[in-house]
């Protein structure tokens, strides 16, 4: 850098020299604050979206850069919404990047006091092994008159009213093969 | 073109009086863009607090409870639990509750006229900017004694609780025109809703009291604290007439609403007027704001909203006209907005005058302590 | 926006869907007045021109008062009313109207509880509902047809065309009203006479030819054990004004979840199969038994069995043959209500050993949470999936029961799986908002850790299943092992590709080529549809879902963006915007008109009708399906093509909406002998103890509600700290009168108290919580919002604890709006001494003592 390049940059040089003599404006401005940008900008990537929270479906534009969601806002071009957000929707960034979120598989045995790790796959195996055998457990062929059932109440599940239609579509398509009737949602609560 | 001496002479209106272009006498002229700034219409707003947190997801502004040693916790202000704007608060919704006795008709705000003719009254919640604010005299109805400032001196808030004071929950009921005692369903709720935000003054006290140019004007007019510059001095903190930029803690700068400067310079909008759902904030080109606000002030007027009126829309104000402007269907004091703020560096031309007398008298005098001492 | 008046009741729109509300501040500006009916003042209320306050639970009194005030003053919309509805029907002489004896209809067996809707029927007509108890019409029908009826169901009734006849509908409905004066109204609802006229000329002022009012409800509505009456009483006085069908009108249900509008179309709900397909029961031995049962003839509801059997070869494709019924026999059977509270019951009872919880948390969000985490506590095993450890995963560590030791760490043996989910970001795929219009959402990032999208874990689960099951001969396991469950998979973690879901979802003809709408659907086998009301949504092979053509560049009506069931429709029963003839209405409110040159319906929207069949159709004797519907019949999934003032059939509780007290109600029904809802569905068990009603023990009323700030049972905004620090701990409002009635200090402590249990609140003192005068006495209502539970950033007891359960007997849903309780100042007891505090309340109250046992 130049001594003249340097002295450009000095504040009190260009106070003096310039038009902003107070150094209320221009003259102040840090080279950070010259060169600032939004961070949107630097996206590699607007990926389409719905807001998750209530069922308005506003439109949402995630920023994504390096693999990471850096912002999350409204989509002008919605209909619905027209690129607003309330103050949940507005928190989405918050929401998806949240410090508290757990992303590995937690087990707590029966009795345990504690939570334990566990392997994902190990997990899904244990689950399947227990759904076929309360599945067997809670089968009813036919109820006391005779009529045919088809059944178990040896499961169930309950689903909160954020899952996709694609999800619910094969919990429910998954569960009447299974023959366990006791699926439920958000929807009636 | 100002110079730093018109300045300080008072000569030029760069201190206090209209300016109609602050940017360019912060030394951006040329291809300036328009000065920009918001408009906040009440009316409409819902009190959900989208801007809030918009403004925080945008600006990575840290909560209250994480900066604050305090857990969260409730502050008793109506559904206002930020308190005020501050240093992690760039946009704050004030819940005003207010009670009148009941008229007959409905009282509810907006497009629709209050018929209440009785004396006003004022229980329950208070403005949730708490602090005392001064207020000169009030215009208007004639309000209940404990809510109107007789003198122009401080609103005792104590005194808006119900009559046993403090404790805010086991007042006999308000107190009605002629002191009877009105009966809890005979009086009429009014639940005021305003988002607050830096003013972005037109004479920023905050920027003029900056010893080391951390606060700047920006080239849309707009007043932005720079982080890598700001030593935490607190000089702008009583600058700012309406009590909005502060020091926060955990990190000792100074801060406040930017107006989201960085994405204005992409041609996007501020966080906060972006996620409003009702649109209560608006931003855009001030000028043209300011043609919006008039007519929505007309239009409130032609329905009968008699209480609608705009604040700091006024070129002529203590601080030259706010770059952010509201629409309020109260008293500013209800609000906890201050009635006739002034900016701080009003009188600064005098007492830089005063300032350089007293030290070119000192100065005299030095030299002449030291010419003696020389002899 | 295209509203002259809305009303909002039982909805907090500005609050629980702000973004939606832009629309109400639209309409206004432009004009529309906006009522918001509500027990509280609210930040809706806060910016509409209206708030009549009243009563929590008095809605049917309201709206009942509303349609007596229209037919007294002869203010229905006549010529709507002869062309689109049930009016003119004869009602069978067999049928008692609540009004005329005690408050029951005709047909009520007070040892079971239930009705038998027998005598409701309509005089020489049997007609199918096409909701709600579908099958209950056989009742109708005890010993074979009744003499000039025709047993399908499309025999015209008797009518009388000039609405005088004595039993006809528009009659009986006047009758049945007919004391709900507005000074019933006033007493009952707790609001002032010139506060209900003011509505009531609102309303009727802004209907008819050129104006529209629309309704707006919610939860307020659905939350009570008459919740379905509710809707019903709203759709009997839309329907008398005119307001179905068109521009502006309507009865708009604003649901709470991103997709839960979806979750009920393709429904993880256990009484329906997807497209409102009733689940089989137990009586339907045959498909030809289920469609007979449930199906009407006449209306598009004719075509049940292509929808069904469309179905079954999506699930089971080539295994499913016309010889083997389509596998209809593989279909599960139920025999009443399987909701999640009878779950529950079963589960506290060990009769249900595991336990899925898929984005929910019923230990904060469901009413009585202590049965709910009782049921936890005694299940074998439980998955959890969720993105945060919500409190129904943790209740063996912290749970309220442990800290009463009710329960302890050491002696609960559920094993817990917690399985971290993707959130919206990180899968691709859709979901219907609360206007059935399906947006797709595209994955931005991949699932962070073991995170996994519902769609990979269900997916996965059933392949591994079948995996273990694969080679059994077993004749139970052969609809898994013959389950079409082959969706290709990309990816390290083989994901399954969420489109070819959708496109099963859309059905395809028999050579896979994707279907363009439900019409083109077959009987015989030859397509398939996962779910029928969604066909389209991938017509073409495209993601129609997908597509986002910007508003600016649309309509109002933006047909563009998204896609809605069925066809792209965005006003259900749009024929009613016109008249008889096919006409607008006016000018101002047109949408779908018949136009003669072209021979066809055109408009604005996509019309909910055949596109050609002229206004002037008359249906030959004996047509079936949607030919039996004439050119007039705008309701066509009804079997009779008409808006039913009078359901005939598919109710639990009786066919034309009644004034019943909540179950727990401070005051008696001044309306009728019968205090509360006759037909409710009750469990009596120690952990679900109710409030006797007009106890003097519980002398307060208290609703639940959300916060614009929070998100349901707080998952996904109480571990947020944007969100913890706007509304950051549980806190019960009140109004000063009932502050000074129990000494509560405004941010001091407060103690709720139930016959379920007792749960503290910071005190809010308020004047927007106001007292009401019914009768000769005062009732206190207490505000609480439910979101806290104990985990999380911002915690507080669960306002859910305190209420019991007692369901509406038609969809099994709680009555959580409106229970009671006592309210004292400061903290509650805490370990075992707050059982004692609460078991003293039930002796004192007379209820039967309590606990987890």
């Amino acid at each position: 850098m130049g001594v003249r390049t340097w002295l450009g940059e000095w504040p009190m040089f260009r106070q003096a020299t310039g038009p902003d003599p107070l150094g209320r404006g221009a003259a102040v401005q840090s080279p950070r604050t010259k060169a600032l940008e939004p961070r949107t900008d630097a996206a590699d990537e607007v990926v389409k979206s719905v807001c998750p929270f209530c069922a308005v479906g506003c439109g949402q534009d995630i920023y994504v850069r390096d693999g990471r969601i850096t912002q999350i806002e409204g989509d002008p071009d919605s209909p619905i919404s027209r690129g607003r957000l309330c103050p949940k929707g507005s928190a989405s960034t918050s929401l998806v990047t949240s410090p508290s979120r757990v992303t590995t598989v937690r087990y707590r045995r029966p009795y345990g006091t504690e939570w334990e790790d566990l392997d994902l796959d190990t997990a899904v195996d244990m689950i399947a092994d227990r759904v076929i055998d309360a599945r067997r457990r809670g089968w009813e062929d036919t109820d006391s008159q005779g009529r045919v059932l088809r059944r178990t109440l040896g499961l169930s599940s309950l689903g909160g009213a954020t899952l996709d239609n694609e999800e619910n579509y094969l919990i429910k398509k998954l569960f009447m093969a299974l023959g366990a009737i006791q699926v439920e949602n958000q929807a009636r609560i | 073109m100002t110079n730093v001496f018109d300045a300080f002479s008072g000569a030029s209106t760069s201190l206090y009086g209209e300016l109609p272009n602050p940017a360019e006498d912060a030394g951006f002229d040329g291809e300036r863009p328009k000065r920009v700034g918001f408009f906040t219409d009440t009316s409409v707003c819902i009190g959900c607090k989208a801007c809030e947190v918009a403004c925080k997801e945008w600006n990575l502004v840290p909560d209250d409870g994480s900066d604050a040693s305090d857990l969260y916790r409730l502050t008793g202000m109506s559904y206002d639990n930020t308190g005020d704007l501050g240093a992690s608060t760039w946009r704050h919704v004030a819940f005003i509750e207010d009670v009148r006795p009941h008229s007959g008709a409905s009282a509810a705000t907006g497009d629709r006229a209050s018929t209440a003719t009785g004396v006003e009254v004022t229980t329950g919640h208070l403005p949730s900017a708490l602090p005392a604010v001064s207020g000169g005299p009030v215009p208007g109805a004639p309000r209940d004694a404990a809510t109107a400032p007789p003198d122009g001196g401080t609103v005792d808030l104590l005194a808006l609780l119900p009559d046993d004071g403090a404790s805010g929950a086991t007042g006999n009921g308000a107190q009605g025109a002629h002191g009877q005692q009105t009966p809890d369903d005979e009086r009429d709720v009014r639940w005021l809703m305003s988002s607050d935000v830096c003013k972005h003054c037109t004479h920023a006290g905050c920027l003029d009291n900056c010893p080391t140019g951390a606060l700047f004007r920006t080239e849309f007019g707009t007043v932005v604290v720079q982080d890598d510059i700001c030593n935490g001095c607190g000089y702008c903190v009583p600058s700012c007439p309406y009590g909005v930029i502060d020091v926060r803690e955990s990190d000792g700068g100074a801060h406040k609403c930017t107006l989201c400067y960085d994405r204005l310079g992409s041609g996007l909008e501020p966080a906060c007027a972006k996620a409003c759902p009702t649109n209560s904030i608006q931003f855009g080109d001030l000028d043209e704001l300011q043609a919006t606000a008039d007519a929505r002030l007309a239009e409130l007027h032609g329905r009968g909203v008699e209480e609608a009126r705009l604040y700091g829309r006024d070129p002529d104000d203590g601080v030259g006209g706010d770059g952010a402007f509201f629409l309020l269907l109260d008293e500013p004091e209800v609000y906890g907005l201050p009635p006739d703020p002034i900016v701080t560096t009003r009188d600064l031309p005098e007492m830089w005058r005063n300032a350089a007398l007293t030290a070119l008298g000192l100065g005299v005098a030095a030299v002449a302590s030291f010419w003696r001492a020389r002899k | 926006m295209h509203s002259d008046c809305i009303v909002i009741e039982g909805s907090n729109m500005a609050e629980a869907h702000p973004v939606g509300f832009q629309w109400v501040m639209e309409a206004k500006r432009r004009g529309a007045t906006v009522i918001h009916v509500d027990p509280r003042f609210t930040r809706t209320t806060a910016v509409a021109d209206e708030h009549v306050p009243f009563r929590g639970g008095a809605d049917i009194a309201f709206l009942g008062g509303l349609i007596s005030y229209v037919l007294e003053n002869e203010l229905d919309f006549r010529d709507y009313v002869t062309a689109f509805t049930n009016a003119a029907d004869i009602v069978d002489d067999d049928f008692t109207d609540s009004g005329d004896v005690d408050g029951l209809f005709s047909g009520y067996d007070p040892d079971t509880g239930h009705y038998d809707p027998a005598s409701w029927a309509l005089d020489g007509a049997y007609r199918a509902p096409a909701a709600g108890k579908r099958d209950a019409w056989e009742s109708q029908m005890p010993d074979g047809p009744r003499p000039g009826a025709d047993p399908m169901g499309h025999h015209e009734p008797r009518r009388d065309e000039t609405l005088t006849h004595p039993r006809c509908v528009f009659q009986v409905l006047r009758r049945h009203y007919a004391r709900y004066t507005p000074e019933a109204v006033a007493r009952v609802c707790g609001m002032s006479v010139e506060q209900f006229l003011q509505v009531a000329r609102s309303v009727t002022e802004n209907s008819g030819r050129d104006r529209t009012t629309a309704w707006v409800y919610s939860v307020g509505w659905t939350h009570h054990t008459v919740g379905v009456q509710y809707i019903r009483a709203a759709a009997i006085l839309q329907t008398l004004l005119g307001n179905m069908g068109r521009p502006g009108g309507g009865i708009l249900a604003l649901r709470g979840h991103a997709s839960i509008q979806g979750s009920t179309d393709i429904p993880t709900l256990f009484d329906l199969l997807p497209g409102y397909l009733p689940m089989p029961s137990a009586h339907h031995e045959t498909l030809a038994d289920y469609i007979d049962a449930d199906a009407a003839k006449t209306g598009f509801w004719g075509d049940m069995d292509a929808y069904t059997v469309s179905l079954l070869k999506a699930w089971w494709g080539d295994a499913a043959t016309p010889e083997n019924d389509f596998a209809f026999d593989w279909m599960p059977r139920i025999t009443g209500d399987h909701g999640s509270y009878v779950t529950v019951k079963n589960q506290i009872d060990r009769k249900s050993f595991g336990y899925f919880l898929v984005g929910e948390n019923p230990a904060v969000g469901h009413a009585n949470g202590k049965m709910q985490r009782l049921g936890l506590a005694n299940l074998e095993w439980l998955v959890v999936r969720d993105m945060q450890m919500i409190e129904s995963a943790s209740f063996w560590q912290n749970g309220p029961e442990i800290e009463t030791g009710e329960l302890r760490t050491e002696e609960i043996g559920t094993e817990v799986f917690f399985l971290p989910c993707a959130n919206h970001t990180e899968k691709s795929g859709s979901f219907t908002q609360t206007q059935r219009l399906v947006q797709w959402r595209h994955e931005a990032v991949h699932p962070p850790g073991d995170s996994r999208s519902e769609l990979h874990f269900y997916f996965h689960l059933g392949k591994r299943i079948r995996e273990k099951l694969a080679g059994s001969t077993d004749e139970r396991d052969r609809p898994l092992l013959e389950l079409t469950w082959d969706y290709p998979t990309s990816g390290i973690h083989e994901e399954p590709d969420v489109v070819s879901v959708l496109a099963e979802i859309n059905g395809a003809d028999a050579d896979g080529r994707p279907l363009s709408t439900y019409t083109e659907l077959r009987a015989d086998g030859s397509t398939t549809a996962g779910c029928w009301i969604y066909t389209g949504i991938f017509a073409d092979g495209v993601n129609q879902a997908d597509r986002r053509k910007p508003g600016s560049e649309q309509d109002l009506v933006a047909h563009e963006w998204g896609w809605a069931w069925p066809a792209n429709r965005r006003v259900l029963y749009n024929r009613a915007s016109a008249d008889a003839e096919g006409r607008p209405w006016s000018e101002r409110k047109k949408l779908v008109w018949w136009d003669e040159e072209q021979g066809r319906w055109v408009g604005h929207d996509v019309p909910d009708f055949e596109a050609t069949k002229p206004p002037d159709y008359k249906p030959d004797p004996g047509a079936t399906g949607p030919d039996a519907l004439a050119g007039t019949d705008a309701f066509n999934m009804q079997s009779d093509g008409k808006a039913w003032l009078y359901a005939p059939s598919g109710l639990a509780d009786g066919p034309l909406p009644t004034h019943y007290e909540p179950v727990e109600s401070p005051v008696a029904n001044l309306l009728h002998d019968q205090q509360d809802n006759p037909a409710r569905e009750e469990m009596n068990r120690a952990w679900n103890r109710l409030n006797p009603s007009q106890s003097e023990v519980f002398p307060y009323v208290f609703l639940t509600y959300r916060l614009t700030e929070h998100h349901t049972a707080g998952g996904m905004s109480r571990t947020l700290g944007y969100l913890s620090e706007l509304q950051p701990e549980f806190f019960c409002e009140v109004s000063p009168a009932l502050a000074r009635e129990r000494g509560l200090e405004h941010m001091g402590w407060a103690t709720l108290i139930s016959a379920r249990t007792a749960i503290e609140a910071r005190v809010m003192v308020t004047e927007r919580m106001k007292p009401l005068r019914i009768g000769d006495r005062t009732v206190h209502q207490i505000g609480l919002p439910y979101h806290w539970g104990s985990n999380g950033l911002s915690v507080g007891d669960p306002a859910n604890d305190l209420l019991g359960v007692v369901m509406d007997p038609n969809v099994h849903i709680q009555e959580s709006k409106v229970a009671t309780c006592d309210i004292q100042p400061g903290r509650r007891p805490r370990g075992p001494a707050l059982l004692e505090y609460v078991a003293d309340y039930r002796r004192r109250a007379g209820v039967e003592p309590g606990g987890i046992q």
